[in-house]
């Protein structure tokens, strides 16, 4: 009878490291960041005042938020039509037949995503510089153009941005679309080409539907990260205001300068559940646009 | 049978035509002279950092640009690892001692947890491993603001734990073992229960040897985001000489005049263990990371 009792308590005791800690490390704090977003709370020991929803109504008119919901945005949308597309493109080139040196290509590939956001961010500080940078001195001048200020000019920094995320994330992108397209039967293609179908036409009506779960994996993750980035723009424009008019604060970015810079710790907890309801609303339209409901 | 065998040799002829075509072949050639720049694109930023820590600050910033240092140096180590400006040696080690503590807890809880929904069945299995898997879901942005109250109303501000202990918890690497625990049979378990070992002898002795690939890729990956972390670091350690190296270097931008060289060779020197991991263990890595793409 004992031997029975203990014998069911076993499961939940090797389930419960990961349960207790989840309840502590995060329901807890998850319903506390909701209780204090609604009060405003300047400062680690200061008393909260009672604000209802003025949190969140100030959050839609702040310019701040406002910028970086737009710039974050612009990396998001660099990010799925840039870099997701040449990953797609580095995947296919890396899966032709008998290509000498595959294995090499693909780890040299995913050593940028494994250097610390940090080191990407120092190392593209001097890529980006103006008058002894890489980019400048080795590809624009070389081809006749103009040297760009590319961390101070306001427009050129977003795609500064959005160079160093395809400089860092289209190997690893790349990687999950190579396992994916192993996964192709190549009979399927091979029929396909018997039939008299051109290559394009093998693409798009094979191997592009085909891929749609890797797609979504990818894009999932890359609508996610972009959201989630913080340390490479931190460290390429210096402080946590984003650079010159803000032209690169990110939306985490923006969470961490109020909460922890300015200590408006209640202010920063609504901003934080604001970010999580924009990335679940994106993440959901991306799988609804990729049809992961339907039956296929 | 004997249209199959005719149907595979209209393959061959049909593969060995395409092969031998010239413009299939040049195409691959101009594909291969792609992949050629793909690799000088993302390997010279790489480069450029590695020869930069070997020159003196003057010549990194000087006309004309050379990749190799005309006048190598070993100055800019000298001066990190001397500690003048900032204590490198200790917070390489701080990062060490965060990153191998983080991974071998969070192996132990993650292998511990893996097991119990791999290996029992118990009322509420279902709707807890709903819940562990809908935690893969919520935005960290949320709980930034109330997780650092949380450990700073339990005193693990500015402390190690504050890192590790939230680290060990992790829904992926639960959802990781378990994938690969499920594939153990259980004829062996219920042989050792008949044996009359313990629960947890039959967990430590016979499931975890069992999964040591498995469990060297979750280490791996752990190491990783731990190694590579900035902003939760930032946000729980207050004091220079517990800074992991990632807040070390960001902090070296900060100085009056920033010192390149130095930057450089910590960035460069802080890379090393994990390119050392990495190629010590890629095709492990590169198989295994790929599962969550296809079959996730």
């Amino acid at each position: 009878m004992v031997y029975n009792w203990r014998r069911r308590l076993v499961p939940y005791l090797f389930i419960s490291p990961f349960f207790v800690g989840y309840a502590i490390f995060f329901v807890y704090p998850v319903l506390w960041a909701l209780y204090l977003s609604f009060f405003k709370k300047s400062g680690i020991n200061s008393t909260p005042r009672f604000l209802g929803l003025d949190n969140y109504r100030d959050l839609v008119s702040d310019p701040l938020f406002i910028k970086a919901l737009i710039n974050t945005s612009y990396y998001a949308a660099g990010s799925i039509f840039v870099i997701v597309p040449a990953a797609l493109g580095l995947a296919l080139i890396l899966s032709m037949r008998h290509l000498p040196w595959r294995e090499f290509f693909r780890f040299f590939f995913f050593a940028p995503n494994i250097t610390a956001g940090v080191v990407v961010a120092i190392i593209f500080r001097l890529v980006f510089e103006l008058d002894y940078g890489l980019l400048n001195n080795y590809i624009l001048v070389p081809l006749g153009i103009e040297p760009v200020r590319w961390l101070r000019d306001v427009r050129f920094i977003m795609p500064a941005i959005i160079l160093m995320g395809l400089w860092r994330y289209t190997g690893i992108n790349a990687l999950y679309f190579m396992a994916g397209l192993q996964n192709i039967p190549a009979e399927v293609k091979e029929a396909a080409i018997i039939d008299g179908a051109s290559r394009g036409q093998v693409f798009r009506y094979i191997t592009l539907p085909l891929l749609r779960p890797v797609l979504i994996f990818v894009l999932s993750f890359a609508i996610i990260g972009s959201y989630n980035l913080f340390s490479e723009p931190s460290i390429l424009l210096g402080g946590y205001e984003g650079g010159p008019r803000n032209a690169g604060l990110f939306l985490t970015m923006y969470l961490y300068r109020m909460g922890f810079r300015n200590l408006e710790l209640g202010y920063a907890a609504a901003l934080g559940y604001a970010l999580a309801i924009i990335i679940l609303v994106l993440t959901l339209l991306q799988l609804r646009i990729l049809g992961m409901f339907r039956e296929d | 049978m004997a249209i199959n065998a005719s149907m595979q040799e209209k393959n061959m002829t049909v593969r060995t035509g395409r092969k031998v075509h010239w413009q299939s072949l040049f195409e691959r050639g101009l594909l291969y002279v792609l992949l050629l720049i793909c690799v000088v694109l993302t390997g010279a930023p790489f480069v450029y950092m590695i020869t930069g820590s070997f020159k003196e600050n003057a010549e990194i910033f000087s006309f004309p640009l050379h990749f190799l240092p005309q006048v190598p140096t070993l100055i800019n180590y000298q001066r990190l690892l001397s500690g003048a400006d900032i204590p490198f040696v200790a917070q390489f080690g701080n990062s060490a001692i965060v990153a191998i503590s983080q991974t071998l807890l969070n192996l132990l809880f993650s292998s511990m947890v893996g097991w119990g929904f791999a290996k029992f069945e118990f009322r509420g299995k279902r709707v807890l491993f709903l819940i562990l898997l809908g935690s893969l879901t919520i935005p960290f942005q949320i709980i930034l603001v109330p997780l650092f109250l949380l450990m700073l109303r339990i005193n693990f501000l500015d402390s190690y734990l504050g890192i590790i202990i939230p680290g060990a918890i992790s829904a992926f690497g639960v959802f990781f073992m378990r994938q690969n625990m499920l594939s153990i049979p259980s004829e062996l378990i219920d042989a050792a229960r008949i044996d009359g070992a313990s629960e947890w002898g039959i967990f430590w002795r016979i499931g975890l040897p069992l999964v040591k690939g498995a469990l060297s890729v979750l280490a791996v990956l752990v190491f990783l985001g731990s190694w590579n972390d900035y902003l939760w670091p930032l946000i729980i350690l207050r004091s220079t000489e517990k800074f992991t190296y990632p807040l070390g270097l960001a902090t070296l931008y900060g100085l009056y005049k920033i010192e390149y060289g130095m930057i450089l060779a910590g960035a460069f020197l802080a890379t090393l263990p994990i390119i050392a991991i990495f190629i010590a263990g890629r095709k492990q890595l590169l198989n295994n990371l790929t599962i969550g793409a296809i079959k996730g």
